[in-house]
């Protein structure tokens, strides 16, 4: 058989931490990047004699994103504890929720090829702190160093069934989950920063069978690439031990950004029991059908309801919906554009083009967009209105992001306006056609084509602020006579 | 009379007329200490500087006009397993040996506000698992009725305090007993509340659903007046109950007339000592006299509450035992790796029974016996819970003895952990149904070789939330047959003064 007699079944299990002020069970801050175990306190610590109480703004956040992924929230759920020793563990157990998941049976929609990604259960559980070792993990440290800030923060864990086919349906189920839990404002969703977490289930199986193939897990994924190249990575594997008959082990395997590998850790736990039972500490979790429709009728717009706004209602392509709706920050500032007065093509064409090119090639991540949408409107009225050229308007763009003026102001204190009066033009056109006889030559004898020359050196003369149409208009005019 | 002879409510109300002050009471206390407690055992700390601090702190409150609350510069002393701030806290375990609480438990808080002066902390069975305090990892406390004999556990520290005139007033915690049990080997009071009626926020948690902490006294009024201090909901445990707090002390007075006591008999059938028995009949006697009416009843579920127990307070337990790695508190052993690290920390730092209770747990937990074992064990408790619900719509009160036989001697049963935890057979089946139940001395027993006295314990369970009832029905009896207890106490403790005379200081 060669590879492309097997499929790939991929599950995902997606961790994310939710938006919220204070921790799952305390009330210390949950702000990323503060000092090392400055927001600590004898709850988060796992100190003796602590308590856990829950965060009602958490469970909140975790029912909404139940909702945004069509999950059934299930309105008497319970935590669990899942035990196990390591040091960024406080308690020596984590508190998460084991058989009776707060939601269950969801599903995303993905485009290519469209079809439903289901997900199993969505659950509330609590972060481990961070480990930090003096050497490449924590059995080759001098010594280790462990910063609880983390420890606490509310998480969802998201379990989809084994329904991706591809590293690309991986990618784009990842891509289509972070879009509507950014924009339910359930969690910033961000890789880098830890507050979405990857971990991959992959089994590859000859297509047609309907016998599952023994998975490997796939942890310490960094990004949606290491992501798509581990999984690549695993088929391949897979599909080699098969063909050379041999098993494949269920096992957890890490990736290797260096070497763009997958291998299995040195061989840790014999097995992982993690002794799950109820936690005594916390009462069931019990929600009113009120707190879930109240929940479910603040829902802010997600981004496939977005989608179809902008191409039913605005007209706009498919393409630049997507686009425009790859973080809720885009979408606000072009629905503010449009309430503006902006015609929706033109401003999509405006901020697609110049505006996601300026920020890409500075870096600037989609959810800081430093222009205010105002500023826009008004230059594509300046626009309109014949006040200044297109071109012109593209150096304007820039100069609006940099000093933060209106496009008037700029357009006043550097002479922008575009050039429009024909006795002006008209001067600028003679001396053109003056300074090229041959090319003139070769218009008189039918080239008409080369006019576009002509037209360049006057817009070049007039530093781009010449009105082509009306140019074109006189040079042909003066040309003709 | 020294005033650590008198009654708390006598020292009390001294206190608010302000003819003693908070300091002088301190000072009485203090003096017994030093007296006393070298052979005892009883504090694993004496908090001498803090609680002079303490107790001047009241007098300027008291000197000004101001109310410093209902214990007003009453002494107490604290189980070593509650957290009291800037204090030690180690559970009795070398774990937790130089550990310092950086916070006060709820119900620490609760009695600083109300004009509490802490003593010291009490010895104890390490992490509260033991019924006789000689699982502590810094030697065990002796009864003071018997020096040889054990005062009863987990909280066995408090109740000999108590007992030996050491302190007033004492807080202990019961899972399985630990308060009631030795309350009945020292002649205390001792009241386990409702599950739920009491925060157990910054107690050190053992088994979290049956933990409980309560009161020691030398009175029920005693215990009804620390319950009234530290009852009431607790936003810092989600277990604790949203039920108001009540006046338990100015509700103690009821007739008990046409109350209706049931004595499960299954209660008898655990090896009772005659004397005991005896006793205990002779108090049904006396509580029909006062026109109660009691009648025998079953609690069928009842012999499989010790099984049950076995297997779900150990299962609680190795979970919440987790966190003493050696990693951010506490003993750490020095080792070469991560993973033997965690072996010799917890291989060295736990004691005996606290390692044999960590491994059923765990064994009780994993997956493949969780159902056969943890799971089964939750449903019994299910059906004793009914059992108990079942009898209280008949009866108001349920009696039995506290434990099945007065205290036994040091290193009797040790060696023998089956025959140690049949010394709780009585009150686990109490917090398997987390209800509040009261053990007050109801008598004596005579033991063989030098003929000394030793007090039994009546156990009083009421329904969910019925302390007052609970407290009511021991009340009157203590009003009955109170004197008679009363002052053999004085004569135990006399004596107790007599032996430490003629004992050389260790
Ligand atoms: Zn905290």
């Amino acid at each position: 058989m060669t590879r492309h007699e097997y499929e790939m079944m991929i599950g995902l299990e997606v961790h994310v931490e939710l938006l919220t002020r204070t921790k799952m069970f305390c009330r210390c801050s949950t702000r990323f990047g503060d000092p090392p175990n400055t927001n600590v306190c004898p709850v988060c610590l796992g100190l003796p004699g602590s308590l856990p109480r829950p965060n009602r703004e958490a469970v909140r956040l975790a029912v909404r994103a139940a909702l945004a992924l069509n999950c059934q929230v299930n309105l008497s759920s319970r935590f669990d504890r899942k035990n196990y020793f390591y040091p960024d563990l406080p308690k020596g157990y984590q508190i998460s929720q084991y058989d009776e998941p707060l939601a269950t049976g969801g599903y995303i929609e993905i485009e290519e090829p469209r079809k439903r990604i289901r997900i199993r259960r969505l659950h509330i559980e609590e972060d481990a702190g961070k480990s930090m070792h003096a050497g490449d993990d924590i059995t080759a440290a001098s010594y280790s160093l462990v910063d609880f800030n983390r420890s606490g923060v509310p998480l969802i864990e998201i379990v989809s069934e084994p329904d991706m086919r591809s590293p690309e349906e991986a990618r784009q189920y990842l891509e289509k989950l972070q879009r509507i839990l950014q924009f339910a404002r359930v969690s910033d969703v961000k890789m880098e920063e830890g507050s979405m977490r990857v971990d991959c289930n992959v089994s590859v199986r000859p297509k047609g069978s309907d016998v599952p193939g023994v998975p490997c897990e796939l942890k310490n994924l960094s990004s949606f690439r290491a992501v798509v190249k581990a999984l690549s990575y695993e088929f391949e594997r897979q599909v080699g031990l098969l063909e050379k008959g041999e098993k494949v082990v269920r096992e957890t395997r890490h990736w290797d950004e260096s070497k763009e590998v997958t291998a299995v850790l040195r061989a840790k736990e014999t097995s992982e029991d993690y002794r799950y039972f109820p936690d005594p500490d916390l009462p069931r979790l019990e929600l009113s059908p009120e707190f879930v429709d109240e929940v479910r009728n603040s829902m802010p717009e997600l981004p496939d309801q977005i989608v179809s706004r902008y191409v039913e209602n605005m007209g706009l392509p498919r393409y630049d919906a997507n686009v425009l709706t790859s973080s809720p920050a885009l979408a606000e500032f072009f629905d503010k554009c449009v309430e503006l007065g902006a015609e929706p093509k033109t401003a999509s064409n405006w901020i697609m083009g110049d505006l996601l090119g300026y920020m890409k090639a500075k870096g600037i991540p989609y959810e800081k967009i430093p222009l205010e949408p105002r500023s826009l409107v008004e230059m594509l009225v300046l626009i309109k209105d014949g006040v200044i050229s297109g071109k012109i308007a593209k150096d304007i763009l820039v100069k609006m992001i940099e000093t933060g003026k209106d496009p008037r102001t700029i357009v006043k204190e550097e002479g922008l306006e575009q050039i429009s009066d024909e006795e002006s033009l008209a001067r600028v056109v003679e001396q053109v056609i003056a300074n090229n006889p041959s090319v003139v030559e070769e218009i008189k004898a039918g080239k008409e084509k080369a006019i576009a020359f002509l037209v360049g050196q006057v817009m070049k003369m007039t530093k781009g602020k010449a009105n082509p149409a009306k140019v074109n208009i006189i040079l042909k005019d003066k040309l003709t006579s | 009379m020294e005033i650590w002879e008198m009654s708390t409510k006598e020292i009390l109300s001294l206190l608010k007329s302000r003819e003693i002050t908070a300091q002088e009471v301190l000072d009485s206390y203090l003096c017994r200490i030093t007296e006393v407690e070298p052979l005892v055992r009883a504090y694993l700390e004496v908090l001498e500087p803090e609680a002079r601090a303490e107790a001047a702190k009241v007098d300027a409150m008291l000197i000004r006009g101001e109310d410093p609350g209902i214990l007003s510069g009453l002494p107490c002393a604290l189980k070593d397993n509650l957290a009291l701030k800037g204090a030690r806290c180690t559970c009795a375990s070398k774990i937790l040996e130089n550990w310092v609480a950086p916070y006060d438990a709820t119900c620490v808080a609760r009695l600083k506000k109300q004009g509490a002066v802490f003593l010291g902390k009490t010895n104890m069975d390490e992490f509260a698992m033991g019924s006789s305090t000689e699982n502590s990892a810094f030697g065990p406390t002796k009864n003071p009725w018997d020096l040889e004999r054990v005062p009863g556990g987990s909280s066995g520290g408090s109740a000999a305090a108590v007992a030996a005139g050491m302190a007033p007033l004492a807080l202990g915690s019961d899972t399985g007993g630990s308060i009631r049990q030795p309350a009945s080997f020292t002649g205390t009071y001792g009241l386990k509340p409702t599950y739920g009626l009491v925060s157990r926020y910054g107690l050190v948690a053992f088994a979290s659903s049956l933990d409980q902490i309560g009161p020691f006294g030398q009175s029920v009024w005693d215990c009804a007046l620390l319950l009234e201090a530290i009852a009431g909901y607790d936003p810092l445990d989600s277990t604790s109950s949203r039920k108001e707090p009540f006046p338990y002390t100015k509700h103690l007075e009821s007739s008990l007339r046409g109350l209706r006591a049931g004595v499960p008999g299954e209660f008898l059938g655990f090896g009772i000592d005659p004397d005991v028995r005896e006793g205990f009949e002779k108090i049904l006697e006396i509580l029909s006299d006062m026109g109660v009416i009691v009648e025998e009843t079953s609690l069928p579920t009842l012999p499989y509450a010790l099984d049950t127990y076995y297997v779900i307070a150990p299962s609680e337990a190795s979970s919440n035992l987790a966190r003493f790695d050696g990693v951010r508190y506490g003993f750490r052993a020095s080792a070469p790796n991560l993973e033997s690290m965690y072996q010799k920390t917890r291989g060295e730092g736990f004691g005996r029974e606290v390692r044999r209770r960590i491994m059923l747990g765990t064994f009780a937990l994993s997956a493949g016996y969780y159902d056969a074992y943890y799971l089964r064990a939750a449903r019994i408790r299910t059906l004793i819970r009914r059992d108990f619900e079942n009898a209280f719509e008949k009866f108001d009160v349920l009696l039995s003895p506290t434990t099945p036989t007065a205290a036994f001697k040091l290193g009797e049963k040790i060696e023998d952990p089956i025959s140690m935890y049949l010394a709780d057979v009585l009150t686990v089946p109490v917090n398997l149904a987390g209800l509040p139940a009261l053990s007050m001395p109801a008598g004596f027993v005579i033991t063989g070789e030098k003929g000394k006295e030793l007090p039994w314990g009546l156990q009083i369970i009421g329904k969910p939330f019925a302390e007052t009832t609970v407290l009511q029905v021991g009340n009157a009896l203590e009003q009955e047959i109170g004197k008679e207890i009363n002052d053999k106490i004085r004569d135990m403790r006399r004596d107790l003064t007599r032996t430490r005379e003629c004992e050389p200081v260790d």
